[in-house]
């Protein structure tokens, strides 16, 4: 199952020529700088800007290919495109924004009360779009979206005129939308933190050129690309919680063949935690390295195998990914460090994390397919 | 059409309908006797073929008002419409709506206040109307007649201050009113759609 996008259009001076398949359902991120053609993906997808040349399958289903003649237009092409500034129509109620994609849509599988119910917007129904908050436009806005029955639902920087406040309110609904809904996104963002706390799928653009396209934890642990020349750079772990250790405060996740103990987390077992492990802060040692448990605060010591080491010069450092066996670990060290331990590629090597370093992203619930 | 497509002879289509406001008024009333009098062309298949005389008939002089305050009618949905988002249109196309029925639910809600508001200045302006008038339809009492032409006639006879002060009173009144009810009618619905 995946969903698959490949586009070629020229814009005066630049150009955008772009091929990726990713996995789906799920959420698919595009991420890149501002120019990197982004929104013009999405455009593409919705319908909106006619591609010199643009093909697009889901599951192997074509949805819309120039080559083969097959551009539906916005309105036939069952499509939900969320805006950043949400776009409800101001002479409507919510209730009434909320169908009209319904009404002109064929009877499809998602419910008026499940989207409700997902959104918690119930209790806005009744009122006039001016009168809600930021964050309540955009829950109606993805409502709306999600009612006109679409195959695939675009978001174009969804959060971007929100404030920290909103976006925290609005992520954990965003979360839980692909896995409750079994339907690909395809998410516009500049902001990693979002990609982190949402995607499944990253697709990394620059200047019109896709520069790395698969699974989240996978690129986040790549040390060539330009997410690991950022200060925030670090791997993205998609765990589930194995049990607690209540008496000592502390909460086992398992991740591949590699467990971590974090912070007590409140979430039954089972449930799945996204983790973010920022690559400054994963010591390396060699394998033969010994620790005296009880003589040191460190709670992970992880085996895994050294994947690539990559310099980076403008910061005097080196960053190193490790395999656990599954997951995927950055750290940031120094090239000294890389010369002492004899760090290669497929070197046995320990990656040393502390359990407060661990940054715990929002949490799906449980029994929810990863 | 002309706030949203971008057509060749945009422009030209853009003045001609602008020209009414621009030109004489006495120079249209005498373009629709040219075109619409018994002998014009127009006029004379209007005759021939229902026997209606728009020269110097009450029609006529609503023909004549029509023309005039076109322009105005025009440039108030025009403005309307231009201030609707056309995000807003997309959105719509998004959600699967064709162009008449985003026309219909979206474009034209949003836009009636403006296109209200267009029609009371249009009408107000209308009761107003002098030069085209008198040149297409005449000064005929009780059929052609608008108020600046009794105001005028008035004028003319010996001793018809009373009356043409009386009227211009009436005049100022009801530009006044129209005015007033515009601003207010517009308020409202602005009120309504939440902006």
């Amino acid at each position: 199952m995946n969903f698959a996008l490949a586009l070629r259009h020229c814009f005066g001076a630049a150009s955008l020529d772009v091929d990726f398949a990713v996995a789906s359902p799920g959420v698919i991120a595009l991420f890149g700088p501002s120019g990197a053609g982004k929104s013009s993906i999405l455009a593409a997808a919705a319908g909106l800007l006619r591609p010199d040349r643009c093909r697009i399958a889901l599951d192997g289903r074509v949805l819309a290919d120039t080559e083969a003649g097959l551009w539906p237009p916005p309105e036939r092409r069952r499509v939900g495109l969320v805006f950043q500034d949400s776009r409800l129509f101001p002479h409507m109620l919510v209730a009434t924004n909320l169908r009209y994609g319904l009404r002109r849509a064929p009877p499809g599988r998602i419910g008026f009360d499940e989207v409700i119910d997902l959104l918690g917007i119930a209790s806005l129904l009744g009122r006039r779009p001016h009168t809600l908050s930021g964050g309540e436009r955009q829950r109606v806005a993805i409502g709306r979206a999600l009612l006109a029955q679409p195959h695939l639902l675009l978001m174009d920087e969804p959060l971007a005129s929100l404030d920290a406040a909103r976006k925290a309110e609005i992520l954990p609904y965003l979360a839980r939308l692909p896995a409750a809904l079994r339907l690909p996104v395809l998410y516009v963002t500049h902001s990693f933190d979002e990609v982190a706390q949402l995607a499944d799928s990253l697709v990394l653009l620059d200047h019109g050129r896709v520069l790395a396209a698969g699974p989240l934890a996978d690129i986040a642990a790549r040390t060539d690309l330009p997410l690991a020349r950022r200060d925030d750079a670090g791997g993205v772990l998609v765990c589930r919680v194995a049990g607690h250790e209540a008496a000592r405060g502390l909460t086992r996740l398992t991740c591949g063949d590699a467990a971590l103990l974090v912070p007590l987390l409140d979430a039954p077992p089972g449930a799945v935690a996204r983790v973010r492990v920022p690559a400054r802060e994963v010591i390396l040692a060699r394998p033969d390295f010994a620790s005296f448990p009880d003589a040191i605060s460190l709670h992970n010591i992880l085996r895994g195998t050294v994947r690539a080491v990559a310099a980076d010069a403008a910061r005097g450092s080196a960053m190193v990914e490790i395999d656990l066996g599954g997951a995927r670990l950055l750290s940031r060290i120094t090239p000294d460090a890389v010369g002492r331990l004899g760090l290669a590629a497929g070197a046995p090597v320990l990656a040393l994390v502390k359990s407060t370093s661990v940054d715990v992203l929002g949490r799906l619930d449980a029994g929810l397919p990863l | 059409m002309l706030s949203r497509w971008r057509f060749p002879g945009r422009s030209l289509a853009n003045a001609l309908v602008h020209l009414p406001l621009a030109l004489p008024p006495v120079v249209t009333g005498w373009l629709l006797l040219l075109v619409f009098g018994v002998r014009g062309p127009v006029g004379r298949l209007l005759l021939a073929w229902f026997g209606v005389r728009l020269a110097f008939t009450t029609a006529g002089a609503s023909l004549a008002c029509a023309v005039m305050v076109f322009p105005i009618m025009v440039r108030s949905i025009r403005f309307a419409i231009d201030g609707i988002d056309p995000g807003l249109e997309q959105a719509a196309r998004t959600l699967g709506a064709r162009w008449l029925d985003r026309l219909f639910t979206v474009t034209l809600p949003l836009a009636a206040p403006g296109i209200l508001v267009g029609v009371v200045v249009a009408y107000v302006t209308c009761l107003g109307e002098f030069g085209a008038v008198i040149t297409f339809a005449a000064n005929i009492p009780g059929e052609t007649q608008t108020l600046p032409l009794a105001i005028f006639s008035a004028l003319q006879a010996p001793g018809g201050e009373a009356t043409a002060a009386r009227l211009s009173a009436v005049s100022i009144a009801l530009a006044l009113g129209g005015l007033l009810l515009s601003e207010w009618l517009g308020r409202r619905l602005n009120a309504a759609v939440g902006r």
